[in-house]
Order: C-alpha cells, then sequence, then structure tokens
C-alpha cells in the first residue's frame, strides 16, 4: 500500500476525491431514475450516506453508482472512490461488488488515518443495503 | 498564497517585541535564578521584574504568581492541588470547561469526590443562582471558566465572586482566552486562583502562571526544589517567562483600542455570516462574548469537510465535529447549549487577531459561501 498521508493531513489521494468528488448525484433523484437506493450512518455518528444503483438487468452489472455524503474529508473521498471503482471498467457484476471490503477503498486511497478507518468507510455498506433493496424488489416483481 | 489565519482562540503568534524582550535570556543571560553568582542573580532579577510586572496588572502581590508550563498545568494544579490539600468533598464545575479542568474534576469524581455538572443555558452563560444553589457545606472548590474557548461567551465571574465570598469553597478561574480582552483584577473578580498562559496573548507556549491567593492552600502534584514556592518546582524557564511578562504587558496597553476595533470586525462577521449564508446560527451570546470570537453551526455540512476546504484557499479556521477529534465525538461545548448533534457536527469557529483586517473577512465571505454551496450539494442530508 503506498502512503503518502504525510504531504497532507489526508493523502494526496484522499485529497484528489474530496475536492473533486466523482459521480456524486447533486439533486434529488427523478422517479424511476434508478433500480434501487440504500443509506447507512447516523446523524448522531456524524456521517450519513446514500446511494443510488442503476443496474443492467441481464448481466447484473451495475451501469451507474450516484451518491450523496454527509461527513468529512475521508468520508466524503471514501464514497467517491467507491464509486470509481465499481463502475470503471465498464462497471462490476453485482456478485464481485458485494466482495469490496473497507480495506480495499483504503488500499485505493492510499490509506487513511486509523481512527478514521471504522466510521468513514461506510459506502460498502450503503452499497449493501442499496443491493438488498434491489433483490428484494425483483422478487417482489 | 497569503495565509488567513483565523484561529486566534488555538494559538497566537509570538509578538516581535515579546521576541526582543526575550532574545538575551537564551545564551547571554543564561543563569540559574538559584545561583548566588553574578550570572544567577542577572536571571533572577529578570524573573522577579516579570512576577511584579505580571502581578501589577492582576493587581496581586507579586509571591501570589506561581509559574507553570502552561494553561493545562495550572489547571490542574488549582483543581487537583486544592482537592488534594481537602482529600475529600465537593466540586462545582460547568459542563462546557476547557478540557484541562474538564478531565480533571472526571479523574477527581472517579476518585470518589462528589461533582456539580452545571448547565450553561442555551446562549452559554452559566447563572450564578445555580452556583449558589449548588454550593453545600463541604464544597471546596468551584472552577468557572472566564470565556469560553469555542463559543468565547463570557461568564459572571465578580458576580460569582461576591457569592463565594461567604463560603469557604476556593474560587478558580480559567482566564487563558479572556486574557487580552477583559479585565483581570482578582480583587474584582473576586477568585483564589486564575489560570493565564502566553500563548494565547502573543507570548511564547509552554508558559502560564497560576494565581494563587494569599493562604490558599495547594497540594503540589511536582516535588523537587525550592522554586515557585514548591508549588511548582524545577529551574524557571526565564526566557518564556520575561516573554510571558512582556506579552501580557502589551496586551494590557492595547486592550481598550483592541476591543473596539475586533468587536467591530465580529459583529460585522457574524451579520455577514448569517444573513449571507443560509440555515447558518449563532452559537453562543450575541453580545456577551469575547470580541474575537464567531461560532457557527452551518446544518447540512460537516464542520472537518469546510475547515479543509478553507484550507485549500488559505484560510484557517477550526471545527467542533466529531470527526475533528481524537474521540470522535462532537464538541462537548455546543453539545452542553442543548443543540441538535448536527449543530456539533456542522460548527465553524473564527477567531479574530492583532492582524485580522475587514478585507480578510470580505475574502473568506467570498470563499465560505461557494464551499457551503457545494458542500450542501454532495450532503446526503438536506436542509
Amino acid at each position: 500500500m503506498k502512503k503518502d498521508i504525510d504531504n497532507w493531513y489526508y493523502s494526496n489521494k484522499v485529497k484528489e476525491h474530496f475536492l473533486k468528488p466523482k459521480n456524486f448525484l447533486d439533486r434529488e433523484p427523478k422517479k424511476g431514475e434508478f433500480d434501487a437506493a440504500g443509506e447507512m450512518g447516523s446523524v448522531v455518528c456524524g456521517d450519513v450516506m446514500k446511494v443510488w444503483l442503476k443496474i443492467d438487468k441481464k448481466t447484473e452489472r451495475i451501469k451507474k453508482f450516484k451518491w450523496q455524503t454527509w461527513g468529512c474529508a475521508s468520508a466524503i473521498a471514501a464514497t467517491s472512490m467507491f464509486s470509481v471503482m465499481i463502475t470503471e471498467k465498464g462497471g462490476m457484476k453485482i456478485s464481485e461488488a458485494v466482495k469490496i471490503t473497507p480495506r480495499d477503498i483504503i488500499g485505493r486511497l492510499h490509506g487513511l488515518p486509523p481512527r478514521k478507518i471504522h466510521c468513514s468507510v461506510l459506502a460498502d455498506q450503503a452499497f449493501r443495503s442499496a443491493v438488498d433493496n434491489y433483490r428484494k424488489n425483483l422478487t417482489k416483481k | 498564497m497569503k495565509r488567513i489565519y483565523l484561529d486566534h482562540a488555538a494559538t497566537t503568534p509570538l509578538d516581535p517585541r515579546v521576541k526582543k524582550a526575550m532574545d538575551p535570556f537564551w545564551s547571554e543571560k543564561f543563569g540559574n535564578p538559584s545561583s548566588l553568582y553574578k550570572e544567577g542573580r542577572e536571571a533572577k532579577r529578570a524573573l522577579n521584574e516579570a512576577r511584579a510586572s505580571i502581578a501589577k496588572i492582576i493587581k496581586s502581590r507579586p509571591e501570589e504568581i506561581i509559574f507553570t508550563d502552561g494553561g493545562t498545568e495550572s489547571d490542574n494544579l488549582a483543581i487537583l492541588g486544592t482537592a488534594n490539600n481537602s482529600g475529600k468533598g465537593h466540586i462545582i464545575t460547568t459542563k462546557f470547561e476547557h478540557h484541562a479542568v474538564l478531565n480533571s474534576v472526571k479523574f477527581l469524581e472517579e476518585q470518589g469526590l462528589d461533582v456539580t455538572w452545571l448547565d450553561v443555558g442555551r446562549e452559554g452563560i452559566v447563572n450564578p443562582k445555580d452556583i449558589e444553589k449548588a454550593l453545600k457545606p463541604n464544597t471546596i472548590l468551584v472552577s468557572i471558566m472566564y470565556a469560553n474557548n469555542e463559543i468565547g461567551t463570557i461568564q459572571p465571574i465578580a458576580e460569582i465572586g461576591k457569592i463565594l465570598k461567604k463560603h469557604s469553597a476556593v474560587f478558580h478561574t480559567d482566564a487563558c482566552q479572556a486574557a487580552g480582552y477583559l479585565d483581570l483584577n482578582v480583587e474584582k473578580l473576586g477568585v483564589d486562583l486564575m489560570t493565564i498562559n502566553g500563548s494565547k496573548v502573543y507570548g511564547p507556549k509552554g508558559i502560564g502562571f497560576l494565581y494563587v491567593k494569599k493562604g490558599v492552600k495547594l497540594q503540589p502534584f511536582l516535588y523537587g526544589g525550592e522554586q515557585e514556592k514548591k508549588l511548582r518546582p524545577g529551574t524557571e524557564n526565564v526566557p518564556a517567562i520575561v516573554g510571558l511578562a512582556e506579552a501580557l504587558k502589551i496586551a494590557q496597553k492595547e486592550k481598550s483600542n483592541e476591543v473596539k476595533r475586533l468587536t467591530g470586525l465580529r459583529d460585522y462577521f457574524i451579520k455577514k455570516l448569517t444573513t449571507e449564508i443560509p440555515k447558518t446560527f449563532l452559537n453562543g451570546h450575541s453580545r456577551l462574548r469575547l470580541p474575537n470570537n464567531i461560532n457557527i453551526s452551518v446544518l447540512g455540512t460537516e464542520g472537518e469537510a469546510v475547515l479543509l476546504y478553507l484550507d485549500e484557499y488559505g484560510i484557517s479556521c477550526s471545527t467542533g465535529s466529531a470527526c475533528s477529534s481524537e474521540s470522535l465525538e462532537p464538541s462537548h461545548v455546543i453539545m452542553a447549549l442543548k443543540k441538535p448533534h448536527e449543530y456539533g457536527h456542522g460548527s465553524l469557529r473564527f477567531t479574530l487577531g492583532r492582524k485580522t483586517t475587514k478585507k480578510e473577512i470580505d475574502y473568506v465571505m467570498k470563499i465560505l459561501p461557494e464551499v457551503i454551496v457545494k458542500l450542501r450539494s454532495i450532503s446526503a442530508i438536506k436542509i
């Protein structure tokens, strides 16, 4: 794992995703725009994340991953990085994507301060809650 | 990039005049004040002069000034020193003290002492009547800060001092944030112990003192030589002590003009923040606060994210957000105002200083609203 934390409070990779976050939704989603939504976190803890997914029903590839995060720099960066990991190279299959761990995200961010790991990497959990909702909706139909 | 430093409650730069006063005491006049020969006497004279100069400012006797390593040590000496002297009893303090007081008192509570933690109301000002009500025959110590370090609210110390005149409890105040701006006359304040440090008044870091009123008994927690009436043994930090005295002298001299100037800037800034950024609220009383303190909650944003964006634009401020603390708890001060968690997480503190100008504030007001719009657009909490 490459570490460049000393240059800034966080790594330069975190800085990049914090100052120029990717794939966030800067408005409310339109009706029917996404196939599933998920949420994780609480106001008391100081981090809340929402994710929206557009999924190719045949291939189960995630075509769009949009998000909103209320939280600190590392929470914003972790969600942004996770959205990139999911959607790069034509989009991951759900079965692959649910295997992504906080450790994988932190690796791609070139590290996080230890005390930030637990609270700010909620993106994978928010994503899994969206996947659960997706599966529930499929069985309902 | 030119930096705009708006975190003077965290620490202040060393005033060049203070540095100049300190300069001879590193290599040239390096003596140990306890030594009897010339170098020692020279250092001793500087030490005595510094002590007398500070005593004059706070209207105490020189021998009532005990030099320490800074605010935290002075607070610890005041609180642990009083408690260890009586061994048991009751302590009154507030829920929004500085951690140096808060955690010293918590430690004593764990040791079995009885503690009353006073509320501070929605405006962040303790009610003297609450202290009167909380007093017990066995109350040994009342510790109330002079001005809060996060929201700058000024506590009615003189009024509390009057109430405590009739009681045997020792009255301590942490005046670190107040020292540059408020009246430090210990007689008028009616305090028995008062903490002041150098790093908030354009003096050096790592130096402070505790005013200990004649007759007040403290049990030291450091043992060694006979320096500082055995309350704080160890060779005196002469350059820093000289610097502290000079810093307080300058602050005292420039106080009335500086208070006037900063109050104007503060109110200008507060008005702009609360009118030009939607859903932004001032924390703490709007007038009974330090002339340099602005503390706001920007709902729907998280303080650390705002702070780091501002840092990118060359602006330094602080936040009471959980994400910026080691404990991951939001500011105990904002929470003591009984506001929802979101106010703590979204809090920002700007503290102005001697070099702060209206132009700098206008620059912040150009940048900050844009940063807030951006972070609110990313935010999962809509307000």
